[in-house]
């Protein structure tokens, strides 16, 4: 019995694989297509052309292949397996050698150090059309940055294989949680998309929630009870200086989030013990409501181009997702499935919208159309939520808190194929994670 | 000298007070100290939760907050008992101020929890505000579900952290 389960298994393996050798045209992953089989690819140890360049030439290849490798796309043929290696960047490419060993794909660069700049330098080939996919590229970048120009190398191999753009060289702002659930510490942190990098923006007096990056990375907006009261804070990441949003004495503002411009900021304000929806321009301090009813409205999300707002609300009697025009006015209920749906997101691409939907006591990650159709559930938990997008809208990153006494929240990232659910890794638990563009 | 010893308990009681949050460290702490005791010449101490003018008495003998229903935030007939109750001694001991927090259970996403912690609030000052007291002595925030005071995941706790609580700030406006 267990025989015939792995021979089943081995065949469909096979068959995969062969079909993707059958193949004519040029190295792709179609990732719309579904895939089941990851892209073996090979990547050698840079090469060093500076004295002191040769662990940075291990370690740049090491964190290429981590990023492609963790997106779930493609497997790494281990360097055990090589028939041959690769010792100049410009010698040409025993194409044989890594067909043998199945390596469809082959990353080769050079690593320079120059006083505190690095140059990296790499070339992708297409190992069974025996053809470099692409021309060599170039990044120059300070020392302290490598894994930089390890994530822009990883970008640019994901980019031209998949034809969509990559998400590795990006960052993410979370909430950083320490503690018991009936005390527990929370200040914000940034960190590379991969845990690496973390960087602590506040401390833990307050309490501070969702934070938000701007289009442009360099800024971010977040909840803060500093006053005593929830308030609207703007923080300069690279200075650390944050200054609050005013918002009138006996209400609270809270779930902000930057319009694709940057200048304006969409939120909630709550007066009276109702909550509706407002914008105001971040320069002048100007606000404008949105929305006016008794209903619970909040976390809105603007589309991509500006010209629209998806949010939650609760006017139909339960928690709900609509788009209405930037400047308010007409909701149109998008949400109809079984159960509640909050936090909407509108993808980067436009194309999709992720949310968090609570049904029969489980929680879930989903993504849907604007026009609600194709409601797709990506994940299921006691309690998952706060769905962010990658900066190429193929993976989503969302908090998830465990059942009970000991219960704490942590970071995962799935696919919006659902495949490749897998934790984020962090030095304390954490929430609300906010990912940031792709950085320049 | 009695009139000192007396002052000074006085002060420190209401230092503990206006310093402790029940939510945080629960209500017990305010038992320590200065607190229960028929103590000099058998009369009342200050501050206690024998004084009726207490903080400690308001949380422990009127009652500090309300608890409402899975996604409501309706007042049912016991939190208005106890909001009449905390009319009552608020009309009598004019010297205080209240923040009435808002809280949710664990079950909910963070924002919307939020906003119907707010509308929890909101319907207890709502109902002190009916009962005569005056809207600038009355603040309201939510908490959501950032502060529940029961950790385990099942109605048992969701229920005590689904509440209102009038915490009393003030009392020593001389």
């Amino acid at each position: 019995m267990i025989v015939r389960i792995l021979s089943i298994c081995l065949a469909l393996i096979g068959g995969v694989a062969s079909v993707a050798q059958a193949q004519d045209g040029p190295l792709r992953i179609e990732i719309t297509e579904g895939v089941i089989e990851p892209l073996p690819f090979a990547v050698p140890s840079f090469q060093p052309e500076s004295g002191d360049a040769g662990q940075m030439a291990v370690d740049l290849a090491r964190v290429v292949s981590e990023d492609l490798v963790g997106s779930g796309l493609f497997r790494e043929v281990p360097a055990s397996a090589y028939i041959s290696t690769v010792s100049d960047f410009n010698a040409p490419i025993q194409y044989a050698d890594w067909k043998a060993i199945n390596a469809q794909a082959l990353i080769t660069g050079a690593v320079s150090v120059s006083g505190n700049t690095l140059n990296v330098k790499f070339r992708l080939y297409d190992v069974f059309s025996g053809a470099e996919l692409g021309s060599g590229l170039q990044f120059a970048g300070t020392v302290d940055g490598w894994r930089r120009m390890a994530h822009k190398v990883a970008d640019a191999v994901y980019s031209r294989i998949t034809g969509e753009g990559g998400y590795f060289d990006s960052r993410v702002v979370y909430v950083s949680e320490t503690g018991p659930k009936d005390d527990r510490a929370k200040r914000l942190a940034v960190m590379d998309y991969d845990g690496a990098n973390v960087r602590y923006l506040t401390d833990s007096s307050s309490i501070v929630l969702a934070p938000r990056f701007s289009p442009s990375g360099d800024r971010i907006l977040y909840t803060s009870y500093e006053s005593g009261f929830p308030r609207i804070y703007v923080l300069d990441i690279g200075s650390v200086q944050r200054r609050v949003l005013e918002s009138a004495e006996g209400t609270m503002s809270f779930a902000p989030r930057f319009s694709p411009s940057g200048n304006t900021v969409v939120y909630s304000l709550t007066q009276g013990g109702n909550t509706d929806i407002f914008t105001m321009d971040i320069g002048t301090g100007q606000s404008t409501r949105l929305t006016n009813t008794p209903a619970i409205e909040t976390a809105p999300s603007y589309s991509p181009d500006g010209s629209r707002i998806v949010f939650e609300s609760d006017r139909s009697g339960s928690q709900q997702l609509y788009v209405m025009p930037a400047s308010g006015g007409e909701a149109t209920r998008i949400s109809f499935g079984e159960g509640r749906y909050g936090t909407p997101v509108w993808s980067p691409r436009g194309d999709l919208v992720a949310f968090t939907k609570q049904n029969k006591g489980r929680f879930h990650i989903g993504v849907m159309r604007l026009d609600g159709s194709e409601e797709r559930l990506l994940t299921a938990s006691f309690l998952d939520e706060g769905p962010t997008w990658a900066p190429n809208g193929r993976v989503i990153m969302f908090a998830r808190e465990t059942q009970g006494a000991g219960g704490a929240s942590s970071l995962y990232s799935v696919d919006i194929s659902g495949r490749n659910l897998k934790p984020v890794r962090t030095q304390e638990g954490g929430s609300d994670p906010s990912w940031s563009p792709l950085q320049k | 000298m009695n009139r000192i010893l007396t002052a000074t308990l006085l002060i420190a009681a209401l230092a503990v007070s206006a310093c402790t949050n029940p939510d945080r460290f629960g209500a017990d702490g305010m038992n320590n100290g200065a607190a229960n005791g028929a103590g000099l010449n058998g009369g009342i101490v200050p501050g206690s939760v024998n004084d009726p003018a207490s903080t400690a008495y308001f949380q422990q003998a009127i009652g500090d907050r309300v608890l409402f229903l899975i996604d409501q935030s309706t007042l049912t007939p016991e939190g208005q008992a106890t909001l009449d109750g905390q009319a009552a001694w608020l009309n009598t001991n004019t010297d205080y101020q209240a923040v009435i927090e808002g809280h949710a259970d664990e079950q909910g996403t963070r924002e919307y929890n939020l906003a119907l912690g707010a509308r929890r609030a909101n319907a207890a000052r709502e109902y002190l505000l009916s009962r005569g007291i005056a809207a600038s002595r009355l603040r309201v925030v939510s908490y959501g579900k950032e502060r529940p005071i029961e950790i385990c995941s099942n109605e048992a706790c969701y229920a005590k952290n689904r509440r209102a609580v009038t915490v009393l700030a003030g009392g020593l406006t001389s």
